[in-house]
């Protein structure tokens, strides 16, 4: 099993939203044509099939969709943080688009609950990846 | 038209267990001559063979072990869990357009080494859809249909209790199967509510189990099933569903993400069947993860969106529940083998021969995983 965490691949359709995310911003990949925004990154608009796009920087702020708490046998890295909360988080910017983070708490992870608000932090990984997690407000 | 044009007419299973001294190879010839002798039809009479991507025993080994003839149709269906029915569907086809005669899908599989956990194959970078959400630490399948769980038990107000109604009735059906891994093993509200957690709110018990084995089944057209040895599982209806915006595993990202892919195959099955879901007498639902039966019950329209939890802890699964689901276990409690054994366990109810035989059960049906691209067959009697 790997020792460190699994590190997202960069590709030319989802470069900007790893560099925005290195630069502590959490970013939207829109089309270029018809502006319809779209999660995950992809090549192509499924609503017009346009490859243009554009990034819209958004502040990152979601409310708590949902969330688990994984238990192992996981990777070791992760064995080692467990018990820790994994949530899908809806942007308050775009309510259909939803981003997974881990979720970080000053209280008990007990207290966490859906429906909870967040506000964006990034971890950064190495000097391209920094992944973007939600503390709550 | 696919509908009642073909039927399975032989199925095979070898021992299942935590771990079998032997090769996927080795097991998967084993389970197909079993099949092909519980049909009563000759290897070399073999013209077709359906299977899943993930099958590592490929088609040319399995058809110079077992001596079959020259093929002219063989197919793989992907998403492993969402894979079994749609190989059977696709063999189906080609049997019911002409194209082959006699064909064979298998699946074997040793997965009772916890070292095969595809997980822990995770690679150090990701390049496909799971980059936006393993770096996170949601990594297992068990996470990803956690996610679902906790959601749906807040919108429609459950909790660990009510899910654990869904373990339990498959526990109780195991208990009577010889052939169940947990045929010896009881389990109880405590057992469930004191068991340790895997995926908070997911817990030991709503995990299938790891283990070995194979199983195959034969599929002819009905007319040539007619001259075979034993009651015809006819094939009445067939269906695969990919809903839009699907994402494998994690379908997170679609309008709502609790309408899966299996509303998409359960409109089209019923459309083209002669039946509804109130004429169904023992369903065969893809129990990876517990979770998968209420949302799958709810997907295939036995009860509106929200109730299912509710009917389950009624007692609608159990034997004379209403609708009896898993009755041999299922993946929970009698074997994992990617749903395959759901299959076996279909035609042992339209034959008459299950350890738990429901009476007069004359439409079964079997689906397959909620969670990724997924297909069903509504299996009938004479």
């Amino acid at each position: 099993m790997i020792k460190s965490i699994p590190i997202p691949g960069i590709e030319d359709f989802d470069k900007s939203y790893w560099e925005n995310s290195s630069k502590h911003k959490l970013s939207i990949q829109h089309c270029a044509d018809c502006k319809a925004p779209r999660f995950p990154p992809r090549h192509m608009c499924p609503k017009c099939q346009s490859i243009n796009h554009e990034w819209n920087i958004v502040s990152g702020d979601a409310i708590l969709w949902s969330f688990v708490v994984p238990r192992p046998p996981l990777l070791p890295v992760f064995e080692k943080q467990s018990p820790y909360v994994v949530g899908l988080v809806e942007l308050i910017e775009y309510k259909n688009i939803r981003i997974i983070g881990e979720i970080k708490s000053n209280s008990d992870i007990d207290s966490i609950k859906i429906g909870d608000k967040l506000t964006v932090r990034f971890k950064k990984i190495n000097n391209e990846i920094s992944l973007p997690y939600w503390v709550r407000e | 038209m696919l509908k009642d044009q073909t039927a399975i007419v032989g199925i095979g299973e070898t021992e299942f267990s935590k771990s079998i001294d032997s090769t996927e190879l080795n097991l998967a010839c084993k389970a197909i001559k079993i099949a092909l002798d519980d049909a009563g039809i000759n290897p070399d009479q073999v013209d077709a063979l359906g299977s899943f991507t993930y099958e590592e025993t490929p088609e040319f080994e399995i058809a110079r072990n077992l001596g079959f003839g020259n093929l002219t149709y063989w197919s793989q269906a992907p998403y492993g869990g969402g894979a079994s029915c749609a190989a059977i569907g696709q063999v189906a086809m080609a049997i019911a357009s002409g194209v082959a005669n006699v064909g064979v899908v298998w699946r074997s599989r040793k997965r009772g080494d916890p070292s095969s956990r595809m997980w822990s194959h995770t690679n150090e970078q990701i390049f496909d859809h799971w980059k936006w959400s393993r770096p996170s630490g949601l990594v297992r399948p068990v996470d990803e249909s956690s996610m679902l769980m906790r959601r749906y038990m807040h919108q429609y107000n459950y909790d660990r209790k009510d899910l654990a109604s869904v373990s339990i009735a498959l526990r109780k059906y195991a208990n009577s199967n010889e052939r169940a891994l947990m045929h010896n093993k009881s389990l109880s509200l405590s057992d469930y509510m004191n068991a340790r957690m895997i995926s908070d709110p997911l817990c030991l018990f709503d995990n299938c189990l790891e283990s070995d084995g194979a199983i195959a089944i034969v599929i002819t057209s009905v007319k040539m099933a007619e001259s075979l040895n034993n009651i015809p599982a006819i094939i009445h209806s067939y269906s695969q569903g990919m809903s839009r915006d699907h994402q494998l595993m994690t379908h997170y990202h679609s309008d709502d993400p609790l309408e899966s892919s299996s509303y998409v195959t359960a409109s089209n099955l019923w459309s083209l069947s002669d039946y509804s879901p109130k004429d169904v007498d023992v369903a065969q639902i893809y129990d990876a993860f517990s979770p998968m039966i209420p949302f799958s019950l709810e997907a295939y329209d036995f009860c509106p969106k929200g109730e299912a939890l509710k009917l389950i802890n009624e007692g609608l699964i159990d034997v004379d529940g209403g609708l009896p689901v898993n009755t041999s276990g299922g993946s929970l409690s009698e074997v994992y083998l990617h749903g395959m054994n759901l299959v076996t366990e279909g035609v042992k109810q339209i034959r008459g021969l299950a350890n738990v035989q429901i009476k007069n059960a004359k439409l079964a049906l079997v689906t397959t995983c909620d969670a990724t691209p997924n297909a069903a067959v509504l299996l009938k009697g004479e």
